[in-house]
């Protein structure tokens, strides 16, 4: 994984604690996209699954993790697909 | 405090039953987030209006500050943030989005 994933990783790991967690570097898919860079690690989907998003709404799951990842976004995080599930979704 | 961007949203969001905030225009959309939420509208049957920010830095910006939501697209519904492209296509697939259209009484071209 980049430097990018393994922040990325490590951010959520501690605001979380997941149950599951994968952060899957997809800038290959998007080549030439917008925002897309040669440096790589611009386009992410992220599968979280933890208890702190239980009794929440998807829009609020999302900010929570849009929270963590404050300063990764934009620069040099362009794109995020986000699955967030609480335990036993 | 007012902010001009902020009353153009709120002023667009509540003349208009359904808002897309994307990049590029619903015929050309520019990105593939973007593109995705039309083709899920237009497949529910769902008027909307799109609002075009890659012709308005401050815009742009705006709508981020303004929905607490740091990506674009942004659907709105009767004024009301529903979220970006992976809610909505989640939404679409568990048949969610329609009822929502339903229960806020926007028409859509799918039987109840």
């Amino acid at each position: 994984m980049g430097q990018v994933a393994d922040r990325l990783e490590a951010k959520l790991r501690t605001a979380f604690q997941p149950e599951a967690l994968a952060v899957i570097d997809q800038t290959n898919e998007h080549h030439g996209h917008a925002g897309w860079r040669e440096s790589g690690e611009t386009h992410f989907r992220i599968e979280i699954t933890a208890a702190a998003f239980a009794g929440k709404s998807r829009v609020e799951r999302q900010r929570l993790v849009y929270a963590t990842l404050a300063d990764d976004m934009n620069n040099p995080v362009h794109a995020l697909s986000l699955v967030t599930r609480a335990p036993g979704e | 405090m007012s902010n001009p961007v902020f009353d153009r949203i709120r002023d667009d969001i509540t003349s208009n039953d359904v808002v897309l905030y994307m990049k590029g225009t619903p015929v050309f959309p520019q990105c593939g987030f973007s593109a995705a939420v039309v083709q899920v509208l237009t497949h529910v049957g769902v008027k909307f209006k799109g609002i075009d920010v890659l012709t308005d830095p401050s815009l742009r910006q705006g709508i981020k500050e303004f929905a607490n939501w740091p990506t674009i697209p942004q659907l709105y519904v009767k004024g009301e943030f529903v979220g970006g492209c992976d809610i909505i296509r989640e939404m679409y697939q568990s048949g969610e989005l329609q009822e929502l259209m339903q229960t806020k009484g926007v028409s859509t071209n799918q039987a109840a």
